[in-house]
Formats: structure tokens, sequence, C-alpha cells
């Protein structure tokens, strides 16, 4: 009898088989940790796998996917354990892991950093509020702050402007731009110092070549309770190549976060007459300017 | 004198991956090192710490880039966004040649960050070969393919997995960085020999070879690299430079990473080989 010649892969066929083994990779684990023993259509996973994976001598064809799914959920998990300790301090450890897996399942990595894996999870937690009760307003601005962190970590920072680059412009027509790497903040609680406090307990992510990680737990830090709730303002940026938070009065919040959105400078300024006695507010305006200037905090100026 | 088209750096010596907890040390102590070798998305910043860093390591040392996200096996079109950012660290590097894995690991635009087994198809390796052919063309340096460590198989393959590489370096033009522990690792868990692996590549492509520690399981091999290189492996990196010659290599320590000195001294190890494998020449 004649063998029939096995049939070649096609192009199509090749792309499919990465459709369905990186759905695989990617679903959630189950609470032990296990790959899922149903497929998303309701058939066995077993059956589903066994089409395209080979089993060997000392594995199924499940078992040996089920270390990619694994291996996938450690590494991602890792990296947000890294990325967000300050939240992981306010939600524990389970908590935690339950946000980072709803929030991964919902929103997988489209970078090619693993550096970018939060970028919308403080669209997601203001979306999803029920997964950060009861500390939700906490959780939220922590998530945001450690997202600044990221940002002022290694954004870009451009020339800055000379102190007396806008000397000589007029304050109703300019706009000055700020650096990619400033973010500010308007947070409920006093997370700036907490936050500190906590990374001195953290370690630091690997991003490696072709090694797996081990699925690594950290222990629960509990520090939420010296908490201080008052209402804060942080300028979250970099200096010298390192992050800093540093506070700023309501005032300086106003005029910068104006200043971030396009306003001009006088309209940015114009919001202080509130605040502050008309007769200092020249010598103030001019003190803030000049520090600001002093950290490169403008890079731009559009007249 | 290069040993082959794609091997102009035979005097590269022995280098190590270049890892944070060993900054400061590398910084102010400015030890002896052949060359590091940089995870090139670690670099791909648009400021910051990463980049003043590395700008004082190329002060001093020679780097090589090595990449873990550029996917030429996925079977959806390059990032070009990824290749622009990758282009810029180039130039800042110099890097002589640019590596990535024969692997796939993202589908329409979501990452996995893993690197992904090939199915071992003329289909897969004709998609492969024509990325690997548009990267090199855009980043204008020579690229080399390194072989993955893998926990599976496809039943759709048609041939083994170094029949497969060789399919894709022919097509593609390109290099190879042999990772013998990577050789070791797939051997143990897929039941094949890892010399026939060694032996079946084309040793005129080996252009730099990794080394690399693992953990043993009861069943299967992980690729951790966090463990010193075992004998088996030390085997196959012997047996890959008496085929290639003297060639650039590099020992990759990731997890649980030790002191500087003793990550470097594993990797000197490698001497013992090449001095040997430089005798052999010399009395050839």
């Amino acid at each position: 009898m004649k063998l029939s010649t096995p049939k070649s892969q096609t192009k199509r066929e090749f792309g499919e088989l990465q459709k369905i083994m990186a759905t695989a990779v990617m679903r959630p684990l189950t609470r032990g940790d296990k790959m899922q023993i149903k497929w998303i259509d309701g058939r066995p996973t077993k059956i589903v796998v066994k089409n395209f994976i080979k089993p060997n001598d000392r594995l199924t064809s499940f078992e040996r996917l089920e270390i990619y799914n694994r291996q996938y959920w450690f590494r991602v998990r890792d990296c947000f354990y890294s990325d967000y300790p300050g939240l992981r301090a306010i939600l524990g450890d389970k908590k935690f892991e339950r946000l980072t897996d709803e929030y991964l399942t919902q929103n997988p990595s489209r970078s090619f950093t693993l550096r970018n894996l939060g970028s919308r999870l403080v669209k997601f937690l203001e979306a999803n509020p029920k997964l950060i009760a009861p500390h939700s307003q906490l959780a939220l601005d922590m998530a945001r702050l450690e997202w600044a962190h990221i940002e002022a970590f290694d954004n870009e920072a451009v020339t800055p402007l000379q102190p007396d680059a806008i000397l000589d412009s007029n304050p109703a027509k300019i706009q000055l731009q700020l650096q990619p790497h400033l973010t500010l903040l308007c947070l409920k609680n006093e997370l700036d110092d907490f936050l500190i406090e906590v990374k001195k307990n953290s370690g630091l992510r690997n991003e490696a070549s072709n090694a797996m990680e081990q699925n690594q737990r950290h222990k629960k830090i509990s520090l939420s309770r010296r908490l201080k709730q008052r209402e804060i303002f942080l300028a979250v940026h970099r200096h010298d190549d390192s992050v800093y938070y540093k506070r700023l009065e309501r005032g300086q919040f106003l005029v910068l976060t104006a200043l971030q959105r396009g306003v001009t400078l006088e309209k940015a300024c114009a919001q202080l007459v509130k605040l502050k006695s008309p007769g200092d507010l020249g010598d103030i305006i001019k003190k803030w300017f000049s520090n600001w200037a002093a950290l490169g905090w403008f890079c731009g100026i559009k007249q | 004198m290069p040993a082959n088209a794609f091997n102009g750096f035979t005097d590269y010596g022995i280098g190590i991956g270049l890892r944070v907890p060993h900054y400061d040390h590398i910084l102010t102590k400015k030890p002896t090192v052949d060359w590091f070798e940089i995870i090139s998305e670690n670099f791909m910043v648009d400021g910051g710490r990463p980049l003043k860093i590395l700008d004082q390591i190329l002060e001093q040392y020679r780097v090589v880039q090595h990449g873990v996200s550029m996917y030429f096996g996925s079977s959806g079109k390059l990032n070009r966004e990824h290749l622009k950012k990758l282009k810029r660290l180039v130039k800042r590097t110099n890097t002589p040649w640019l590596s990535d894995h024969l692997c796939w690991g993202s589908v329409d635009g979501t990452y996995t960050h893993d690197l992904l087994p090939m199915p071992y198809t003329f289909a897969a390796a004709k998609v492969t070969a024509q990325k690997i052919r548009e990267a090199r063309d855009f980043l204008e340096v020579p690229i080399c393919v390194e072989n993955v460590s893998s926990y599976a198989e496809f039943h759709v393959s048609e041939m083994a997995e170094w029949e497969f590489l060789n399919e894709v370096v022919e097509r593609a033009d390109c290099g190879i960085l042999l990772d013998v522990n990577n050789i070791y690792v797939s051997s143990q868990n897929h039941n094949f020999n890892p010399l026939d692996y060694v032996n079946g590549v084309p040793v005129q492509r080996i252009a730099q070879i990794h080394i690399a520690g693992h953990s043993k399981y009861e069943r299967f091999i992980l690729d951790t690299h966090d463990h010193p290189v075992i004998d088996p492996v030390w085997k196959l990196y012997e047996r890959a430079i008496q085929r290639a010659g003297k060639t650039a290599t590099l020992l990759e320590w990731d997890d649980r990473i030790p002191a500087f000195d003793e990550v470097h001294g594993e990797a000197l190890k490698a001497n013992k080989f090449l001095q040997r494998v430089e005798n052999e020449t010399v009395h050839a």
C-alpha cells in the first residue's frame, strides 16, 4: 500500500497555529496555578492541545503546553510585582494577584517591552473600583504615582530652556512646554513617603535573554496603617538620572498643570489671584519659575 | 583572521551579559572583560539612567546587542516602531552584529514576552527568513539568530530543529548565535542527541556561542540561567568550537545572579576549551 505524503503546512495554517497557541499560553491559570482543563468553547483543553502539541515519554501534550502557560503568567506577574510594590502593599498579595490577573487578562501587553505593562492600569482601576475596594482612592492614587515613577525613570529629557529664554516674551502669548518625564499629581494621601518606604523592601526586575523566571511571591508589607490622610500635590520628575517626588503648593500645581494643558503663561498665573495676595504675587511667581527653570522643567516655548 | 564570513570577530574572546546588580562593580572597579552583551530592550528607552550607564560602559568596553522581542518567527509583520528604536540603539552602541531568537512570541500586536518554539516547517522558515532579511536591511547590521530552548514540539513539524535552523539561515543569509545550553535543554526535553545538533549546523555561519546553566526537574529541564554551566554543556561547547574555531563566547546568568567575579570566573572557564582548540589548530 502506498502511503500518502503528509500535507505541508501553509502560511495561513502557520498563522492559525500561533493564534491558538498564544490563546492557550495567555489564558488565566486556575487557582492552583495550573492550565485550565476546559477550553474556551467548553471542550476539554487536552483534546484541543493534543491536536497540535506532541506528547513525549514523560509529559502529555497538555503538560507540555502548561509549562508555557505558567511561564507566561509567572513572568508578567513578576513584572507587575516589581513595578507596583506600593499598590501591592496597600492591597496585600492575594488581592493584588487577583487584580494583576484580571488586568492582564483584559489588557495583555501591546508593547515589545514589559516596561509598558501597566500603561492602562489607571484607566482599568477607574472602570473597576470593586477590585480595589475598600481602599479604592488610595489604590488608584498609588497606581498613578507608580506609573508616574516609571515614566519619570526613562522618558525623554529634552534640552531645557535657558532661564532667561522667556524674559523678553509676551506672557499673554507664550505657552511653555514641560519635560516629558514630568508628571503632576494631586493625591488624597501622603503616598510619596509611603512609597519610598515600600521600595526599600522591594527588588529589581530582570528582563533576561532566554531565562524562565520562577514564581516569585513577596511578603505582604503592612505599612498602610502608617499612611497620613492629607491632600498633597506632587511633581514626579527626573533630575541627574534619579527620580524625585517633589511636593508642590496648590498654587504651583495649578500653574504647572495649566501650562501642561497648553494654557498661556498669563492665564496659567492668573489662577493665583484667588490664592495669593496681589502684593506678593510677582515675587512668588518669579521665585517659583526660577526654581522650576533650575530643575530644567521647561523644555520648549510656543509664541 | 576571520574564521568565516559571519565570524569576523574571532578575537572577541569571552564576554558576559551586562546585568543591573553588577553595574556598580563594573563602573567603579573597571574589571578587564573582553566584551559585554546587553539586552537591547532594556536600553530602547528615551532617556534616564539606563542610557547613562550604557554610555559609561561604552566608553570602556565593547558591547554587543542581543534582543528578546523581535520575534522573527511570528507570522505577522515586523513592528516598525520597534525597529526604529532598535536602530537608534545600534547607532549608539556600534554593535558589530546583532542577535535575537529563532522563535515567535507575538500575535496581532499582542506580546507574550516569551520565546515560543517554532513549528519546523518550510512555510515557517520562509516567513521567518524574509523578516530577518527585512530587519537586516533596515538596521544595516549583520544579524544572527539564536536557537531557543523548548518544552513542546508540534505535530506539524516537517524536519528536525537544526534542519529548520539551517533552512532559515540559508534563506536569510544570516549568522547563527549557537546556544549550546539551549541545545542541551531541548535535547533532554525532546529525546535527541545534542551532538547531532552541534554537528548538524552550518559551521561557517556560527558567529557567537552562548553558554549558561539551567534547572533540572523530574520530568523536564527549564532554561533558568541561574546555575553554573554543567559538564555536558561544556562538552557541546568544545565540539562547537572544534568545528567553528575560535568564536565570540558569552555566558548568560540572569537569575539569582552572584557577584561579578563569580560570573566572570565561570565564563572564563571557556578559555580552557578555546586554548585546546587553538593548540589543535597549530599542531594541525
